[in-house]
């Protein structure tokens, strides 16, 4: 799925800009997204060593693991082959409340800490396992309560009343994330059943 | 009233985890810098170690929008979504939405600016951007982090949820605000 969609983008891309008779801007693109992609990286190298530095001290302190324990038993529905003390319930229940108020970049270092407790259990080393579809499908489709960004975006264009959207972008997420578990447990008992 | 609640939630929401994690771990008696140091050192590894899956999709993303292929698609699209009552205007942020956050903010302010925060374009294009995730960056990023190759499923089930979320998007918007 991933390396058709990869291929299609790439090469419908080199396909049209050579038939409109540009096709220097697929050198320029794609060598300045290459560039691109490392910078990103490296603007994240700070914020996720602060993040999981304060993730390791909430760890320590046990804070982690009273969070799961509150949310132990939607968490045991969730991810039924992730044991309930398992440190990954902690990291994932982190990074969806970072991502449901608005704070992106908290978000992520959380989420690679989840997917990183999450690849200890799989067997399957370079293959998803369940648990990891179903915390993305989570994480994707994810309710935001504070959607901050455009909040302040609104704000500078000077909107009569920037949160009015808040309502109905929680309606949307709701149902965007109601269809994404269904479909994800759609899948993981289908894919369950073929397998071994 | 809940613009004061929800400026003063995200001003305060990170200040607030840097001082009451440290102190609740130091009253645990956790060695609180050591602790710190100690997470932090993972940030550096699994940041490089994202690097090739992020090259890969970001290259492949960058040819196709910057060919003018995305135009295509979304004059292709165009005549459907009116159908169901979307301008073509934001046509361009959906189709955008999985692939580049800050592509999207750039043409949802544009949108904004040229129309109006107000206007129908403006309101739609908001939720929107409120709604849906840029599920392409998400799976890269932290399938990468753990060198995971097959996505399996879940790019399926991350489309489909950002598709929802723009008919929901549509359909709300047209309720509330036509």
């Amino acid at each position: 799925m991933l390396n058709l969609i990869w291929l299609l983008l790439l090469t419908s891309g080199i396909i049209v800009a050579a038939a409109n008779g540009n096709i220097e801007i697929v050198t320029e693109a794609a060598l300045g997204a290459a560039k691109g992609a490392v910078e990103v990286c490296f603007d994240l190298i700070g914020i996720m060593a602060l993040w999981l530095g304060i993730m390791k001290i909430a760890e320590k302190g046990g804070l982690v693991k009273s969070l799961a324990r509150l949310m132990r038993p939607l968490m045991v529905k969730l991810f039924p082959s992730v044991p309930p003390e398992h440190p990954a319930m902690g990291a994932i229940i982190l990074n969806l409340s970072a991502n449901m108020l608005g704070l992106g970049n908290a978000a992520t270092p959380f989420g690679m800490k989840a997917m990183q407790e999450l690849q200890e259990l799989n067997s399957q080393s370079d293959e998803a396992s369940e648990a990891m579809c179903t915390f993305l499908a989570l994480n994707t489709s994810c309710i935001t309560l504070i959607p901050a960004t455009i909040i302040g975006v609104r704000l500078s264009c000077e909107s009569a009343n920037p949160t009015e959207i808040v309502g109905p972008c929680i309606f949307a997420t709701a149902i965007a994330m109601i269809i994404a578990v269904s479909l994800d447990y759609w899948f993981r008992s289908k894919s369950r059943w073929g397998r071994h | 009233m809940l613009l004061c609640i929800l400026t003063l939630v995200s001003k305060w929401a990170i200040p607030l985890l840097l001082l009451i994690i440290p102190i609740y771990g130091y009253l645990k008696k956790v060695p609180v810098y050591e602790s710190f140091v100690e997470g932090a050192e993972e940030g550096f590894t699994t940041a490089v170690k994202i690097i090739p899956f992020l090259v890969g999709m970001m290259v492949a993303i960058s040819v196709f929008r910057a060919s003018g292929a995305m135009d295509y698609l979304t004059q292709f699209l165009s005549p459907l979504t009116y159908q169901i009552g979307a301008p073509s205007e934001v046509l361009p942020l959906a189709i955008m939405r999985p692939m580049s956050g800050s592509g999207v903010l750039g043409l949802a302010t544009e949108l904004m600016r040229v129309y109006g925060p107000d206007s129908f374009i403006g309101r739609l294009a908001s939720v929107m951007q409120g709604t849906t995730d840029t599920t392409f960056f998400v799976l890269t990023v932290y399938f990468g982090a753990v060198g995971i190759k097959k996505y399996r499923y879940s790019i399926v089930t991350g489309l489909t949820a950002d598709i929802t979320g723009f008919f929901a998007a549509v359909y709300i918007c047209n309720l509330l605000f036509r």
